[in-house]
């Protein structure tokens, strides 16, 4: 990633299996409390990178231990940047259909790239779907919170 | 009433209030096993009137959306009614996003969705 004034940065490559990827996720929130982002924002990349680090260890890798995923993470004063590499097959965001039709309302599955797209500022995909870049922009509109909950 | 590990369940009146034991739900295992309570209380206890107390949930992914729309497809397949409370906003976020808010008859408090069974 360009240099843009991060202040912590994290590039990883784990197993298909979610335990690694949230060891990153954690270090990554621990960070957000430490700099002081709203409650509001660290739920929001919280859900967003769950559901992404789900998408490439369960549906793109297929949690295939012989392939590996990518996680570089940046951190700056005003945004957080996530790029998640898999190694499947690929897909077609735009084929994924909208959950919120009233025909895909009731079925169990499916939400999470609606979810990633509305918490976040920007959601893209490249390499036929393989990497996906989750960017979110600081609120600062919101109050900091007094106390320092997990 | 059976043990749970995952859930906290009582009884108010002919309701069953279930609250969650844990705060994030989010391990693929948990809201398996999480699952498969709930889905007892309904197929195998027979509880008609289901409240889910959600006040201890900080978060959820969707994952555990799956589980709580099967849920309440067991709940109306048994006749039976399902409401849900306590929900923090950002949750409640999640609910409007994906439009299930319209699914689930979702009150701010316990005392609210006890008194709409």
């Amino acid at each position: 990633m360009e240099d843009n004034g991060w202040i912590w940065a994290c590039d990883r490559s784990i197993a298909s299996e979610m335990a690694g990827g949230r060891q990153i996720l954690d270090e990554l929130l621990a960070r957000l409390i430490a700099e002081g982002w709203s409650r509001r924002d660290r739920f929001a990349i919280h859900l967003a990178v769950e559901e992404a680090l789900v998408n490439a260890i369960r549906h793109g890798n297929r949690l295939d231990p012989g392939k590996r995923v990518q996680i570089s993470c940046r951190l700056s004063d005003e945004l957080v940047k996530v790029e998640i590499v898999d190694e499947g097959p690929g897909f077609d965001a735009c084929r994924i259909p909208d959950p919120t039709t009233d025909e895909r309302l009731e079925m169990p599955g499916g939400r999470g790239l609606a979810l990633m797209k509305a918490f976040m500022s920007q959601v893209e995909f490249s390499r036929c779907g393989r990497r996906v870049t989750l960017v979110k922009h600081r609120n600062r509109a919101e109050c900091r919170e007094p106390s320092a909950e997990s | 009433m059976a043990e749970f590990r995952r859930l906290d369940v009582r009884e108010v009146g002919d309701v069953t209030v279930v609250r969650f034991r844990d705060n994030k739900i989010i391990e693929d295992i948990n809201i398996q096993e999480l699952g498969q309570e709930l889905f007892q209380l309904v197929e195998t206890e027979n509880r008609k009137k289901l409240l889910l107390n959600f006040s201890t949930v900080d978060f959820l992914s969707s994952a555990a959306l799956g589980k709580l729309i099967t849920l309440d497809k067991k709940v109306r397949a048994a006749a039976g009614t399902l409401k849900l409370s306590n929900i923090r906003a950002e949750i409640y976020e999640v609910f409007t996003i994906t439009k299930l808010n319209r699914l689930f008859d979702i009150k701010a408090d316990e005392a609210d969705a006890l008194a709409a069974f």
